[in-house]
């Protein structure tokens, strides 16, 4: 195995206990933003989109890309809009 | 320029960890989803310095494209209908992944390595089943297909059969990555997968079932990083699919349920069939709004149980409205929180946020159910199997062990309902037939409405 892999591979496993502890102090009143924040998160694949879309490897990754770029972005503005949304019902006491 | 990115992409994770740090509290929950939003400006700006991005033309159209739809979605959907929204947003998530990996994989200088084509695989296995299986918990949601358990025939060896096509071919695709038929078989047995993995459960599961594709979209999104070694992309990805699992623990945790029989739509068998007339016969006692509202107007400690029906009916601002007219006469409200209440985690509570109750007045099972003997009144709303009391006393049912919201220690319940018809569970509740029960038959909503009145009136 080289060294990026494993660097990789550490850099998986202590995100995964980072998300674990960050996470069961979210209480329960937020379980929902949580879930559509995480969603707005896990848009990051737009980053990888981005790139397929843009590249110059034929017109099917291009068109495969366009998907993903469509899809992430999706996820990326109606995430963050809806758990904002969602947020500012809680905050008004 | 490749470190600048790098550098960037860690900007990015921290602003993601401390936006989740600041879903802890409501106070700061605002401000986290602001600096997570900023963190994927950071991450996407700096991507589009790529040099290997070619044109623009694509990422432009369909930046337009997702942005118009997010933004109309986010705006128009309903909070009763936000389970649903959860839902297509899984599946776009791992949509998003699984269109990513094919590219990757018909892009010759994209898919070079072992790892890369491992990875592609495994993207393509979980994005396709993400996909897939969150468009049919869509449906179900929707009541666009029966909300009900729907029995397919060798679930399980199916199951088993369509997982190991898809791991070896994913095996194939590795050993052989100039064959696209491949990566399309594997895109085929991976949705079908999906399908069959949700189709079998029903309507109340769907808190777990959310929440574990929520985690798989992230799983997802961390397992395409792997693919061209995208550190913000493992991160995130992380990040959402621990969030997931987390989720998924305590749901089930809640229902008394292992994973697996959530998975496999098994309900626990045994115990002797419990005759529902046998239980109900000549002790159920009905009630109207006049008489409720006289009971409350001497309660000193009234509890709300609000369930699914409760969003079923859209009644969360007629019950704040009640709530309003007895906080009005001095009466302590408060809200009782089961768990797994509604269609995903914290579905109530959004549900009530808006109708603008505060949320230090929603209280969580554990902390409510000892006040429950101090309070004058508990209105159960729209909710069944999480107060059926067999499941504290009756070893042998079914759904014995399920925390449950001990309302039947209060002084009186009044349990508003339409009929005597059994919860998701099939199982008549005792609750309905005991002394210190009444029910109040007809819609949450008018019922509620009627019960203010009546209330009002009273002054």
């Amino acid at each position: 195995m080289d060294m990026t892999l494993l660097l990789l591979l550490t850099l998986f496993v202590v995100a995964v206990f980072l998300g674990v502890e960050l996470i069961t102090k979210v209480p329960p009143t937020l379980h929902t933003p949580l879930m559509s924040g995480s969603n707005a998160i896990s848009g990051i694949s737009l980053v990888g989109a981005l790139l397929s879309a843009g590249s110059g490897a034929g017109i099917m990754v291009n068109v495969l890309g366009f998907i993903a770029v469509v899809l992430a972005t999706i996820n990326v503005v109606g995430g963050y809009m809806v758990t904002n949304r969602m947020l500012a019902m809680f905050k008004r006491k | 320029m490749t470190t600048f990115i790098f550098l960037a992409y860690l900007v990015a994770a921290v602003l993601f960890i401390l936006g989740i740090k600041g879903l802890t509290k409501p106070r700061t929950a605002v401000r986290g989803n602001q600096l997570s939003a900023m963190g994927m400006f950071i991450a996407v700006v700096v991507t589009l310095f790529d040099q290997s991005i070619l044109s623009y033309e694509w990422i432009i159209a369909g930046v337009l494209v997702g942005g118009t739809i997010g933004a109309l979605m986010a705006t128009k959907i309903k909070v009763t209908d936000m389970p649903q929204m959860v839902a297509l947003l899984n599946g776009f998530g791992g949509g998003a992944s699984l269109a990513i990996a094919a590219a990757s994989f018909l892009d010759p200088a994209a898919a070079t390595n072992t790892v890369a084509l491992i990875s592609i695989g495994a993207t393509i296995i979980i994005g396709s089943v993400t996909l897939s299986g969150s468009f049919v918990a869509f449906a179900k949601l929707q009541e666009l297909i029966s909300g009900n358990p729907i029995k397919v025939p060798g679930n399980k060896p199916l199951n088993a059969i369509l997982l190991l096509s898809a791991i070896g071919l994913a095996i194939a695709i590795v050993m052989d990555p100039t064959n696209t038929n491949l990566m399309y078989a594997l895109v085929a047995v991976a949705v079908v997968l999906g399908v069959l993995l949700v189709v079998p459960i029903g309507g109340a599961d769907m808190p777990v079932v959310i929440a574990l594709l929520n985690s798989y979209s992230g799983i997802a999104a961390a397992t395409t990083g792997f693919i061209t070694g995208n550190t913000v992309l493992i991160v995130s990805g992380s990040l959402v699919g621990a969030s997931g699992i987390i989720l998924t623990q305590i749901m089930c945790k809640a229902m008394n349920r292992s994973l697996f029989n959530v998975l496999f739509g098994v309900m626990a068998e045994g115990g002797e069939k419990v005759d529902a007339d046998e239980i109900y016969a000549g002790k159920v006692k009905s009630t109207s709004p006049d008489e409720i509202a006289m009971m409350l107007e001497t309660a000193e400690r009234v509890v709300i149980v609000p369930g699914y029906g409760l969003a079923m009916a859209q009644a969360q601002h007629a019950v704040r409205e009640l709530a309003n007219v007895l906080q009005s006469r001095g009466t302590d409200v408060k809200y009782a929180i089961h768990p797994v209440a509604g269609r995903m985690p914290g579905h109530m509570n959004v549900l009530l946020a808006e109708a603008e109750v505060p949320y230090d007045q929603l209280i969580e099972m554990d902390e409510i159910n000892p006040q429950f003997e101090q309070t004058d009144v508990a209105i159960v709303i729209g909710a069944n199997d999480v107060t059926n009391p067999m499941a504290r006393e009756d070893k042998g049912s079914p759904i014995y062990g399920m925390p449950i919201l001990n309302v039947d220690k209060a002084r009186t319940v009044v349990v508003i309902k339409r009929s005597l018809s059994p919860g998701f569970a099939g199982l008549p509740n005792p609750l309905f037939a005991m002394d210190n029960a009444l029910m109040l038959f007809g819609d949450g909503k008018k019922g509620i409405v009627e019960l203010t009145q009546s209330l009002k009136e009273a002054e």
